[in-house]
């Protein structure tokens, strides 16, 4: 493993008068939950690795106010958005990119409705820029050769229609892509969207996550790759259900790239 | 004698037009109860959406079996239509196969709409076959029972009895050519009705054979203009209201969620920021009480619902067992519509206590997950998932009706910038540990 990394805020670039070429957006899951925080860690790394100008905004970043907004707090995510903005114009941010699809979706959707106009990508199409463009080349590594398995998240699947772009990243881990039954614009839900992920589900007969790791565990894949903070909680405790964590893990695309690649 | 069959044709299809333009009257302006919101931008993509969606049929083919059979039963419909152009045209003026000086072309287009009529005949059966006998999961939910069955019954049924009505005509009309009877010009190819033309034949006298095409013709006709009028009633409208509705579906991603107006300007206020519109009337109300607090292109969802259940059948609540189901969404939105509607034809006083909230609970709305399967899933590009969450924004903004666990969630937004309760000043804790 390498040296400790240094993370530089916006405001650190400011000082000297300048400006990040990519602002990364942590999220609210990347800054606080201790699984997601690994994949906030693996995507600084790869974004050290390759060398570009980041910067992230430390406390100065709040929630994008998704979870509000689609639980109907419209008033509590317009102050999100507003303030979120404020800070983003005020250090003349362009272009963001995140690990979560829900941050993604609402700072790409749904902020230039509200004065924030800016160049939104998620982690996964970043990455397969990267790969795309040479700047990363990524070796199977450890994964070459493995039965992986890819779960869409709502948010980049049917809300944006981004399904190449993970695809295309995992493909060139050089490992087996296997699909899961209900995939691409059929994918089923993991069960977190829409503020579920902050509350009890209503009653049924099953829990949504056990019914989609069901499925993915069916396909025989050691790796399940995801690429939401919420997807992620969502098939671990799936995957503990059927006690089966020791076997197969769930694992960011971020953290696949960054294992593959020793970082 | 023969004038007075034409004025009784003439009355009733002057009544069926007359009934069924005052309904759609009626479905209109129920439908612009709604809320404004614009949809006449990006005209070309409009068109090219409902050429493909509706016109073309796209988003039925995820499902080739109902793909198939629901093809057969649409051409049919628009294709047979055009014989009962022809149909209305002989009504009228007392002539017989009006059409069939195009020789050669009359006769293609009638032997092609007969293998169409039988198509659309087995089609339905097969339809029937997979409610009633397969027992597909989506056409046996809850919100299926009773009068929504029973309308998809009674329109397969119709048409079944209509094909029949038109191929037997056929069968008739061809006995009384090979008969040589003077009023049945020698028109028509009849792939279909030839096959059982002869026996007719050579079974009924001519008599009976004029009596029996003219029963049919009648019959079919009526059947028709009776079928024309029930759509209104009907989840089977989509057949007309798919076209607009594709048309004006939402161009923005799915994940986008349409923003307040009039809440910016209260949080400006909160905020204290200086762009503040002191002079904006204060908003009446915040999300959706009511069906007239929807948008009309919700409404038109609802008119346009179709209840084939495709949504329910992806949607991850209703998958594993709660009470959701985005198809339950679209009926219940309709029916409050229809009373509201009905309630203003009647002249009575609205009740107060009801409204859209007495038919869908909130055991419902909270079940979502915005997980937009059904949006996907809908043929024809309805969307439940929109009416859910304006709903989820009067019980939080109006009612402050929102679960206890979500209230918690917004006032760690609110106090430190994020769903949990962590300090804001630890954000960037990770940051030390990279
Ligand atoms: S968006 Fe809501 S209603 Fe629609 S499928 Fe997903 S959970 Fe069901
Ligand atoms: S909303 Fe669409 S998918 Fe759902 S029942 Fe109606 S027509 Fe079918």
């Amino acid at each position: 493993m390498s040296e400790p990394v240094h993370v530089p805020t916006v405001a650190e670039f400011a000082q000297r008068g300048e400006t990040p070429e990519v602002l990364f957006w942590v999220g609210c899951a990347g800054s606080f939950d201790e699984r997601a925080q690994k994949v906030t860690k693996a995507m600084v790394k790869i974004l050290n690795h390759v060398g570009i100008s980041y910067a992230i905004l430390g406390k100065e970043e709040s929630c994008s106010g998704d979870p509000a907004k689609r639980a109907g707090n419209e008033f509590l995510y317009q102050m999100q958005a507003m303030n979120n903005i404020a800070i983003l114009n005020g250090y003349g941010i362009k272009k963001i990119i995140t690990t979560c699809p829900h941050c993604f979706n609402t700072l790409k959707n749904e902020y230039p409705q509200m004065g924030g106009n800016y160049d939104v990508v998620h982690h996964s199409s970043y990455l397969q820029e990267l790969i795309d463009s040479g700047k990363l080349t990524v070796e199977g590594g450890s994964f070459k050769g493995r039965k992986i398995t890819y779960h869409d998240s709502c948010y980049l699947g049917r809300a944006n229609n981004i399904y190449e772009a993970p695809r295309r990243v995992l493909e060139a881990l050089d490992g087996e892509l296997v699909e899961l039954k209900r995939c691409r614009a059929n994918g089923l839900c993991c069960g977190a969207g829409g503020a579920q992920v902050f509350k009890e589900s209503e009653s049924g007969d099953k829990e949504i996550n056990v019914e989609r790791a069901e499925e993915a565990l069916s396909t025989g894949a050691g790796v399940i790759a995801s690429n939401c903070p919420f997807c992620m909680t969502m098939l671990r405790d799936g995957v503990k259900h059927f006690n089966k964590e020791d076997d197969v893990e769930v694992l960011d695309l971020a953290e696949l790239v960054s294992k593959a690649n020793d970082l | 004698m023969q004038w007075i069959s034409q004025v009784v044709f003439a009355l009733i299809l002057i009544a069926a037009i007359y009934f069924f333009s005052r309904n759609v009257g009626k479905i209109r302006r129920n439908i612009l109860l709604g809320r404004d919101e614009d949809r006449s931008d990006n005209k070309p993509q409009r068109w090219r959406n409902m050429l493909r969606v509706a016109f073309g049929q796209s988003k039925m083919a995820a499902r080739p079996i109902p793909f198939i059979l629901h093809f057969i039963v649409y051409a049919g419909f628009i294709l047979i239509n055009i014989e009962v152009l022809e149909i209305i045209l002989d009504g009228l003026f007392g002539t017989h196969r009006i059409l069939s000086f195009m020789g050669p072309i009359y006769d293609v287009a009638i032997g092609f709409f007969e293998i169409l009529g039988l198509g659309v005949l087995i089609a339905c059966v097969l339809f029937l076959t997979r409610r009633f006998i397969s027992r597909i999961p989506r056409f046996h939910k809850p919100e299926m029972a009773g009068w929504p069955t029973r309308d998809a019954t009674i329109i397969l049924i119709s048409e079944i009895v209509l094909m029949t009505a038109l191929l037997i005509m056929n069968g008739a009309d061809q006995a009384l050519q090979m008969l040589g009877n003077p009023h049945y010009i020698d028109a028509g190819a009849n792939p279909v009705s030839g096959l059982y033309a002869g026996w007719m034949h050579g079974t009924f006298s001519e008599g009976q054979l004029i009596f029996i095409e003219r029963a049919c013709w009648w019959f079919h006709i009526i059947g028709i203009l009776l079928f024309l009028n029930f759509l209104p009633y009907s989840k089977h409208f989509h057949i007309i209201l798919a076209f607009p509705n594709t048309y004006y579906a939402d161009l923005t991603p799915k994940g986008r969620f349409a923003n307040i107006e009039s809440v910016t300007n209260e949080v400006k206020m909160m905020l204290g920021l200086p762009d503040v519109d002191t002079n904006a009337p204060p908003p009446e109300s915040f999300g959706a009480k009511d069906v007239q607090d929807l948008t009309w292109k919700n409404l038109m969802d609802a008119y346009s619902c179709t209840e084939c259940g495709r949504c329910t059948s992806v949607c991850p609540a209703n998958l594993t067992g709660k009470v959701l189901s985005p198809r339950k969404i679209m009926m219940d939105t309709r029916d409050r519509l229809e009373e509201v509607g009905k309630e203003m034809d009647s002249g009575v006083q609205p009740t107060e206590e009801k409204n859209l909230h007495s038919y869908i609970s909130k055991e419902e709305l909270w079940a979502c997950t915005s997980c937009n399967a059904c949006a996907e899933a809908c043929p024809i590009n309805i969307n439940p998932l929109n009416i859910i969450v304006q709903m989820r924004q009067y019980l939080v903004m109006e009612k402050s009706e929102a679960p206890n666990e979500l209230n918690m969630m917004f006032n760690n937004i609110e106090n430190n910038g994020a769903p949990w309760q962590f300090p804001a000043s630890d954000r960037d804790a990770w940051a030390n540990q990279v």
